[in-house]
């Protein structure tokens, strides 16, 4: 279908501070025992895709990545891992292999992306409507703890995430603002040429942008190439894009000279024919804006720049912080469950079979113990996760948390909200609240911690 | 059912030859080829006089034509579609100028020489028992005629053969008539004994006896004439009823590979409708609550296709993402309007065309007849062809076919593509500057217009009458639930022209000031009917009671030879939903929950047909014409359409 895929894996993200590191990168982070990355790859799989450009940044990273790529997708997938030097950026990242685009269009997706909105509907809007960029949106995933919230992370449940503040047309077809990040907080500044052009614009903050982007190959390469200094995608690539879609400098001459290039439309008349008739479109801001522009009509001074929102049925969310990275994990083997590929037990957990349990010891639903750990008597998961050959002693209690794998937990220790990466050593009686514990730490006995976050100096 | 009538409807001059033999007996075999004969001229399309001078090509050509003209289909009725292939076998022995070793490659019939290689293989066999045995295969029915020929005629002169064939017709029809119901009655029964005893003498036989009438019939004739041949019959006939079995099996076939669900499939037979569903790439969920009356017509539940196809995004590999664009364009109505869907049609065709390289081991012209098909297939689910568009395709898949065999790829492709540019600028776009032009002048100083919904050439006219200085108003008259004249209006006003806008409930009242109706249409039909967007008719029957002159805009590319007389047996179904609400009224809502009652059935027709009556002039490209003059257009502009 001419589409080339490009996936953004990140590297050694800051957000996540002390659950990653060089040699543990973001995209091989465990959701439900399985990294992130595999979530965006089998999305890709299941519609088809199975050619990918996967950017990841370090070279160590890098190579860490390809290697389980490689191992684990071995005949089912055609990836090729580009490393590119970190805190490039996303933009710097595609600039990075932009030389290596071909396609007609390029859909760009997150590597931490968790999700099961069909790819294929994004690229077929963009198609549909010859935009020049297409973005998924998604309804802002409920964050936090949603029953246990009582104990733990008050404060953290009760702040209202607002990740985007996005304008629509009335037809919620085409994106006319964007706002990210900081600039979420600030005052909305609408331009006013958009807004005359549609008439009316619904601005929502329920919103949330996935990160998924189908582009035009030429518009975003024009753009990575012109502006220098962009540095991110959401910061600035899409909101420039958004911004001069009526008047844009770049993208039209290279859209309308790259459809003459290509189509090589018999006469310039019947192309004026055309777009007075094939323009038709549904959204009264298209025609406002289509109808102008037929005055002067050779060049149509304007792209279009779309969006899809996804159903309310559908799942989606980014693991883009420590918040996000407990809510998905919990989400991939409660609500999301079909997320997860996994098959379910009776109980509505998954314990496999080479996990001795001790007597007494209870998994509740929701929960997943992996392969080959060890649970002593009288211990007690509730909404966990944990990883393989673990060892965990006696009277222990974890509940919403995620345990890593080769994760030694002695007797006594109580973890509530946490997350316990790979060889961490609890020594007995240790009391973790809400706190992330880097791989290879030791907490000493009968130590307490809440919400901090430990590491290996 | 089908399948089993093509054959016989196909091979009426042999049978025929057989007929002048054994006058007796074979005659009221057939009375449905002879039926068949006599109806053509009643049909729109001219098929019977092509059809015996065509005999005379070669095969591959005459496949060619065929492969052309199946899918056209659009609007073709398939029987003489599916006829024609199985006529190739006499006109192929004629070519084959007694050579048969040359006969038998013949490449449209590769699979069919089979047979007749096995029955050569024949220690034993004489001469002329081979060539029965290499004549035999060829099709279905071959049988009746090697009787015949093995006698006397196998050493004659093949082109006197065809030539019997033809005079045979013109003598058996006579004679069908003169034969009486009494004498039919006797011949029928005699057959039936006959047949009774073909199943006695051997099981081979009787297996073979089952493949259709015109069979047992040949078989009978058989025992009749040549007694003495019976004894070699197991033997001969073992191989020949193979084969016929075989191309009985392959028939089917390959009418399901290449026949893409007809345009015309009527939604009521359950068994075609699964069929096609199994066959659909766009999983759509049929309407549950359908009016009894358009039960044939396709109706999808709305919103359920999209997304589907959507999600199936990549899966479509063998699909071009440009037709992929045009279809999903069509489905979600984005792209509407008979010309603007036809262009966009031919376009994503040309950049496919474009695209395109032969695979190996295949020739150029029916591997992308074939691909076209399959677009045409799917552009099809994704909203059924216009007539225009089926004109389009016809004309694309015409140029396909005559497209020479020396010719390289890429020169093909780039005659294509410039063809399909020639159509669109020729057909479409000076077609509509043409008749703006013609419309022009039928606007005075001070006339009152009025236009119906949203038509691309009527408002052109409007425009460049405005430009060019008349004085005029428009009226546009609109209905619910599309809306379509307020885009239209939009566009007027803006452009300065005066414009009053009211509703189709109206019309009655506004019709007093109005001078002249000018509409669009979506196809105008042989008998002068007018294929339009519903409500056009009604507009057109009150400007006629009001003696208001009604002035129809169309291209020619949009005639057709069809006749139709109600807006009932081929129509299109629209979303039904879109009716029962009323969009920014949130207070009429009292149709909101009773959507699932069982005994509501929402009807929204896309079209309607106006009769000729109340056209009074129909304007095309070729100048004003009156409704009554459609044919002469039709007939006149296929024959150019073949020839460009």
């Amino acid at each position: 279908m001419d589409f080339q895929v490009v996936v953004l894996a990140g590297g050694a993200s800051e957000k996540l501070a002390p659950l990653v590191s060089k040699e543990a990168p973001k995209a091989l982070l465990p959701v439900a025992n399985r990294p992130v990355l595999s979530y965006v790859l089998e999305l890709l799989e299941a519609s088809n895709l199975k050619d990918a450009i996967v950017v990841v940044e370090g070279e160590e990273a890098a190579l860490r990545v390809g290697g389980w790529i490689s191992s684990a997708y071995v005949d089912r997938l055609h990836v090729e891992v580009a490393a590119v030097p970190e805190d490039i950026g996303t933009a710097g990242a595609l600039r990075a292999v932009a030389h290596h685009l071909t396609a007609n269009d390029v859909l760009v997706v997150s590597g931490d992306l968790v999700s099961d909105v069909p790819p294929g509907a994004v690229a077929a809007t963009h198609r549909r409507h010859g935009a020049a960029v297409t973005a998924l949106l998604c309804p802002v995933p409920v964050s936090g703890p949603s029953d246990t919230g009582s104990s733990g992370g008050k404060d953290k449940a009760k702040k209202p995430i607002r990740c985007n503040i996005v304008g629509l047309d009335s037809t919620r077809q085409f994106l006319l603002h964007i706002a990210s990040g900081a600039e979420v907080e600030k005052d909305i500044r609408v331009q006013k040429s958009i807004l005359r052009a549609v008439g009316q614009m619904e601005i929502r903050a329920d919103l949330m942008d996935a990160h998924m982007y189908a582009f035009k190959r030429t518009v975003l390469q024009d753009v990575l190439d012109r502006k220098e200094t962009f540095h991110s995608i959401r910061q600035d690539v899409l909101p420039y894009l958004i911004r001069t879609q009526l008047r844009s400098e770049i993208s039209t001459n290279e859209v309308s000279k790259y459809e003459t290039g290509n189509g090589a439309v018999p006469s310039n008349k019947n192309l004026n024919w055309l777009s007075q008739h094939r323009e038709i479109a549904p959204s009264s801001f298209q025609e406002c804006y289509v109808s102008p522009s037929s005055a002067q009509l050779e060049s149509p001074k304007s792209h279009k720049c779309c969006a899809y929102i996804s159903s309310k049925s559908k799942y989606c969310a980014r693991l883009n912080s420590v918040q996000a990275f407990n809510d998905i994990n919990r989400e991939v083997v409660g609500e999301a469950s079909h997320l997860s590929g996994y098959y379910f037990s009776a109980q509505n957990n998954i314990i496999h079979p080479s996990a001795v349990l001790g007597s007494k010891t209870t998994v509740g639903p929701q929960c997943m113990v992996a392969e080959g750990s060890q649970l002593g008597d009288k211990c007690s998961v509730k909404r966990s996760v944990i990883g393989r050959h673990c060892r965990i002693g006696s009277n222990v209690k974890i509940v919403n948390s995620v345990v890593m794998d080769h994760v030694t937990i002695e007797d006594g220790c109580f973890i509530q909200g946490s997350v316990i990466c790979s060889n961490v050593q609890l020594q007995e009686r240790a009391v973790l609240k809400d706190c992330q514990v880097g791989a290879g730490y030791v907490v000493t006995s009968g130590s307490e911690h809440k919400s901090e976050a430990l590491s290996k100096k | 059912m089908d399948h089993r009538r093509v054959p016989r409807a196909v091979i009426d001059p042999k049978v025929r030859q057989v007929l002048v033999v054994t006058p007796p007996i074979p005659r009221p075999s057939h009375p449905r080829p002879a039926r068949l004969r006599r109806r053509p001229p009643l049909r729109p399309i001219p098929v019977p006089t092509p059809t015996l001078t065509l005999t005379l090509t070669s095969p591959l050509r005459r496949r060619r034509r065929d492969a052309a003209l199946v899918p056209v289909g659009s609007y073709n009725p398939s029987e003489p579609l599916l006829g024609t292939p199985p006529m190739t076998s006499p006109s192929s022995r004629a070519d084959a100028d007694l050579n048969f070793s040359d006969d038998a490659p013949s490449p449209p019939w590769i699979g069919r020489t089979g047979g007749g290689k096995v029955a050569s293989s024949f220690p034993g066999s004489s001469g002329e028992m081979m060539a029965a045995a290499k004549n035999l295969p060829k099709s279905d029915l071959t049988t009746a005629s090697v009787v015949k020929t093995l006698p006397g005629v196998s050493e004659t002169n093949k082109g006197a053969l065809v030539e019997m064939q033809a005079d045979g017709i013109g003598a058996t029809g006579s004679q069908k008539q003169k034969t009486t119901k009494a004498e039919r009655r006797a011949i029928q029964e005699a057959q039936r004994a006959a047949k009774a005893a073909a199943k006695e003498a051997g099981g081979v036989k009787s297996a073979a006896a089952s493949t259709g009438e015109v069979l047992a019939a040949s078989k009978q004739a058989k025992a009749v004439k040549s007694p003495s041949q019976k004894k070699d019959g197991p033997q001969v006939t073992a191989p020949v009823s193979s084969s016929e079995k075989k191309v009985g099996d392959r028939l089917p076939e390959k009418d399901r590979k290449k026949d893409v669900p007809h345009p015309r499939m009527q939604f009521d037979d359950i068994n075609r409708v699964e069929k096609a569903k199994r066959r659909a790439v766009v999983n759509q969920s049929e309407a549950r609550n359908r009016v009894e009356l358009f039960r044939h017509l396709p109706q999808y539940e709305h919103g359920t296709q999209l997304p589907d196809l959507e999600a199936k995004f990549f899966h479509l590999d063998p699909l071009h993402p440009s037709v992929y664009k045009v279809g999903l364009q069509y489905l979600s109505g984005d792209i509407h309007g008979g010309n603007a869907r036809c262009i966009a049609m031919l376009l994503a065709f040309r950049e496919a065309i474009n695209d395109y390289s032969t695979p190996p081991k295949k020739s150029l012209v029916r591997d992308l007849t074939a691909k076209v098909s399959s677009y045409v297939s799917f552009l099809i689910e994704c909203r059924p062809l216009s007539i225009s568009m089926g004109n389009a395709i016809r004309f694309l898949k015409n140029r396909i076919a005559k497209l020479p065999h020396t010719m390289s790829e890429l020169e093909a492709k780039s005659s294509l593509q410039s063809d399909i540019d020639r159509f669109i600028n020729e057909k479409i776009v000076l077609a509509d500057k043409i008749i703006v032009r013609h419309a022009f002048a039928k606007i005075r100083d001070g006339d009152v217009l009025l236009t119906y919904g949203s038509s691309s050439v009527v408002e052109m006219m409007l425009v460049y009458a405005h430009e060019q200085g008349k004085q005029f108003r428009v009226v546009i008259v609109d209905s619910r639930p599309k809306l379509e004249g307020q885009a239209l209006l939009h566009r007027l006003v803006k452009k300065g022209l005066n414009c009053t806008y009211t509703h189709i409930n109206a019309v009655s009242y506004i019709m007093h000031e109005v001078t002249r109706v000018f509409l669009g249409a979506s196809s105008i039909l042989s008998n002068g009917t007018v294929y339009s967007r519903v409500g056009t008719a009604c507009v057109a029957m009150v400007a006629h009671s009001f003696r208001v002159p009604v002035l129809i805009c169309c291209e020619a590319y949009k005639f057709h030879e069809r006749v139709q007389l109600d807006s009932i047996c081929s129509n299109e179904l629209g979303d039904p939903d879109v009716i029962a609400k009323v969009s920014g009224r949130k207070d009429l809502n009292h149709l909101s929950n009773c959507v699932d009652n069982e005994n509501l059935q929402l009807l929204n027709l896309m079209y309607d047909v106006t009769p000729s009556d109340y056209v009074s002039m129909i304007i095309t490209d070729y100048g004003m014409l009156p409704p009554t003059s459609v044919p002469v257009i039709v007939r006149e502009y296929r024959r150019e359409q073949l020839w460009i």
